[in-house]
């Protein structure tokens, strides 16, 4: 009876929903059923090729075959086209491995994003799931850090710290209760790899957490997730659930007598408490606010205890570097960036999505190629790469390769890899406003710069925008940035300067300045 | 909804009790209560406080550090509307002003995770994508009947 069911994909991911993906599953089911046919549908994760979402797939002989976008409207000509079979229709797009924006990336952390049910333990399991976990069981924790610090993979939650020395630190502080927590803060404008991976391979991010428990001695997790992903949350707590029944969390985790579980928190609307002290603050109960370092979480963490505190996708990184080995990780990428990174694509972009490939790619290649210009048809006029505290990249910078220190030589930076495209039209100034007014906004208060500065800037730009004084207050927003940059106690109020520095920079025009030669 | 004080006051305890009374579940606490009544009343802050044994201050403090907590019911719908970089890129602007227009009330967001569909919206926890004018007034009136 099962083989001859159909079996159809229709991702559950929340950006394919936001655009009609659970109608879509819904009018399939019932259609199907009208026509007597008997269809398996799953709902997976999102491939990542989120324009073409909601993106539906066949299972065929030759492999999945892919139709997208679709809408309620197209279902019953996909029905009447035999789509079932794989058969051509407009929406067609051939198999969805070979579509060009898929099979041009290099998916390891996101190996199985998409493809599998993202709750079925056994389709994990098929597809090269807890095979790291069972050889980090396996090994002592002093191998695991080892490894991971072989692999090369640095942070990826911003800061880019190597994760192997985090762990290290960890692992030799004394035996006692120490913490692993997950950050899915994932609070920059423009990122969303984060949220991809919780829907669409929660268990990844459990073997990541489970493998890092091992190697620090570490018993207890958090998961710190924002309350801006509800459905993220909802998918995490059902995977915990599921790990629990199937021993893969608690005292004996696969008979192998380390322990370890793992708990869902979720944030309450705090941009600051993606910044790590902020994050145990609020862990704790308290108000998200900064805290001084040293000492260095890794340390002096949770309750004081040690603690390990990691980005979704450093953690996540880590199953597959235990599995295939740091020689195979580390193979991926240049320089001191090994690896992968999932970049973002969002903003004014044809083709926005996930892109999963090796470090030293071109803005170029991903705005261009993978993303193909703008959704508005217009020109590009500048990317925001790295979150809401990154540089604004004009098109002339485009040929900047992405990784760590590349960026950061170019004045601009990685950060959690989001890259925002925005076409011309956009006013400069005003974008260094907002800059200025979400450092109000979110500004934990613990210092003056950042407090008061945030406040003056954007007073100051309101003067520049409206033409008073601009170069006496031009230059006083360069000093309150050189303050912002000097006296912050964290990246909030000291990168700030960053997307309204680099604004001034390449479009002088837009703050009543002559334009660059 | 329940009416009286006291039964409002052990809803709070249990709650508090579900989470061992521990301090450290604050922030749990006060999302599990104000989805069930919509707002913080002050009353049950006050619970709160004592099943925590934490000072009133303390709990205070938490509550305006986050944005997400309020102390007055909203005035209507739950809608959320990114004005986020990403967002901004593809019109939210004019989006805002459509609902400030038409006295749709909202908070703002800065990011749903939606960056690639934007102009995102976020409807009584639900994400919406390439939301225009339009499709946000089609939306807010399905939400209404
Ligand atoms: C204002 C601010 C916000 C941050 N937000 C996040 C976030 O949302 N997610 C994240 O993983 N790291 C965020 N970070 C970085 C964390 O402090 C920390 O470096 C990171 O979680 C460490 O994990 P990693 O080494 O795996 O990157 C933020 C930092 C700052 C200063
Ligand atoms: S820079 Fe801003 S956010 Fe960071 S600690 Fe200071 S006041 Fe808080
Ligand atoms: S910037 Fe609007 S959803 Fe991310």
């Amino acid at each position: 009876m099962d083989q001859a069911a159909f079996t159809l994909y229709v991702p559950g991911d929340s950006a394919a929903c936001s655009v009609g993906a659970d109608a879509v599953a819904r009018q399939i089911a019932e259609m199907a059923q009208n026509r007597g046919i008997e269809v398996k549908l799953i709902r997976n994760g999102t491939r990542g090729m989120l324009w073409l979402e909601p993106l539906v797939e066949v299972q065929t002989k030759q492999g999945r075959v892919a139709y997208g976008p679709v809408t309620t409207d197209d279902i019953e000509s996909l029905f009447d086209a035999n789509f079932l079979h794989g058969k051509p229709h407009q929406l067609a797009l051939g198999l969805t491995e070979d579509i060009p924006y898929f099979a041009q990336q290099q998916r390891l952390t996101f190996a199985r994003c998409g493809i599998t049910a993202p709750l079925c333990l056994d389709d994990y399991e098929t597809h090269g799931g807890l095979v790291g976990l069972r050889k980090a069981l396996a090994a002592t924790p002093q191998q695991i850090v080892e490894t991971v610090t072989q692999s090369g993979l640095r942070g990826r939650g911003g800061a880019g710290f190597p994760t192997g020395i985090k762990w290290k630190t960890a692992l030799e502080q004394p035996a006692g209760q120490k913490y692993i927590c997950a950050n899915a803060d994932e609070g920059d404008s423009g990122t969303f790899a984060d949220r991809i991976l919780m829907e669409g391979d929660p268990f990844c991010l459990l073997e990541g957490m489970v493998i890092a428990g091992r190697a620090v001695g570490a018993s207890i997790g958090y998961i710190y997730i924002r309350s801006e992903y509800p459905d993220a949350v909802k998918t995490m707590r059902r995977a915990v659930s599921i790990w629990r029944e199937a021993k893969l969390l608690g005292d004996n985790i696969d008979g192998s007598g380390q322990a370890f579980d793992i708990h869902v928190r979720m944030g309450a609307g705090a941009y600051i408490c993606g910044e790590e002290t902020s994050m145990l603050e609020s862990l704790e109960g308290k108000r998200g606010q900064i805290k001084v370092k040293p000492p260095i979480p890794a340390i002096e963490g949770l309750f004081g205890q040690p603690t390990i505190i990691n980005n979704v996708l450093s953690l996540a990184s880590v199953p597959i570097i235990l599995a295939k080995g740091a020689d195979f990780y580390q193979d991926f990428g240049q320089g001191r960036s090994r690896g992968t990174q999932a970049f973002q694509l969002g903003g004014d972009i044809a083709r926005g999505g996930l892109v999963e490939t090796a470090f030293g790619i071109t803005l170029r290649e991903l705005v261009e190629d993978f993303g193909q210009g703008t959704r508005s048809g217009k020109a590009i006029r500048t990317v925001q790469a790295g979150g809401p505290l990154g540089a604004y990249v004009p098109v002339a910078g485009f040929d900047m390769e992405m990784d760590y220190e590349k960026m950061t030589e170019a004045g601009a930076m990685l950060g959690h890899g989001g890259l925002v495209v925005f076409s011309e039209g956009v006013n400069m100034a005003a974008q260094a406003r907002f800059a200025m007014k979400f450092c109000e906004v979110e500004s934990c208060g613990k210092c003056t710069p950042c407090r008061i500065g945030s406040v003056r800037g954007k007073e100051t730009l309101d003067k520049i925008i409206a033409g008073e004084n601009v170069e006496q207050n031009l230059e006083l927003l360069d000093e309150l940035c050189e303050l912002l940059t000097k006296g912050s106690l964290c990246a909030m109020g000291g990168l700030t300067p960053m997307p309204v520095q680099s604004a001034i920079k390449h479009f002088p025009e837009d703050f009543g300045r002559e334009a660059k030669g | 909804m329940l009416a009286t004080r006291p039964e409002k006051q052990n809803r709070v305890r249990q709650i508090c009790k579900e989470h061992n009374a521990k301090p450290s579940a604050l922030i749990e606490i006060l999302h599990q209560v104000q989805d069930e009544t919509g707002f913080l009343p002050k009353d049950a802050l006050v619970d709160i406080a004592d099943a925590l044994n934490i000072s009133r201050a303390d709990i205070y403090g938490v509550v305006t550090f986050y944005h997400d907590f309020r102390q007055a019911p909203l005035a209507g719908i739950d809608l959320k509307i990114c004005r986020a970089e990403a967002c901004q890129a593809v019109g939210s602007q004019n989006l805002a002003e459509h609902a400030k227009a038409n006295n749709h009330p909202f908070t703002d967001a800065y990011c749903l995770g939606n960056c690639a569909l934007g102009p995102a919206v976020m409807i009584d926890k639900k994400l919406y994508g390439r939301v225009d004018a339009d499709r946000l007034d089609q939306l807010l009136k399905q939400k209404g009947e």
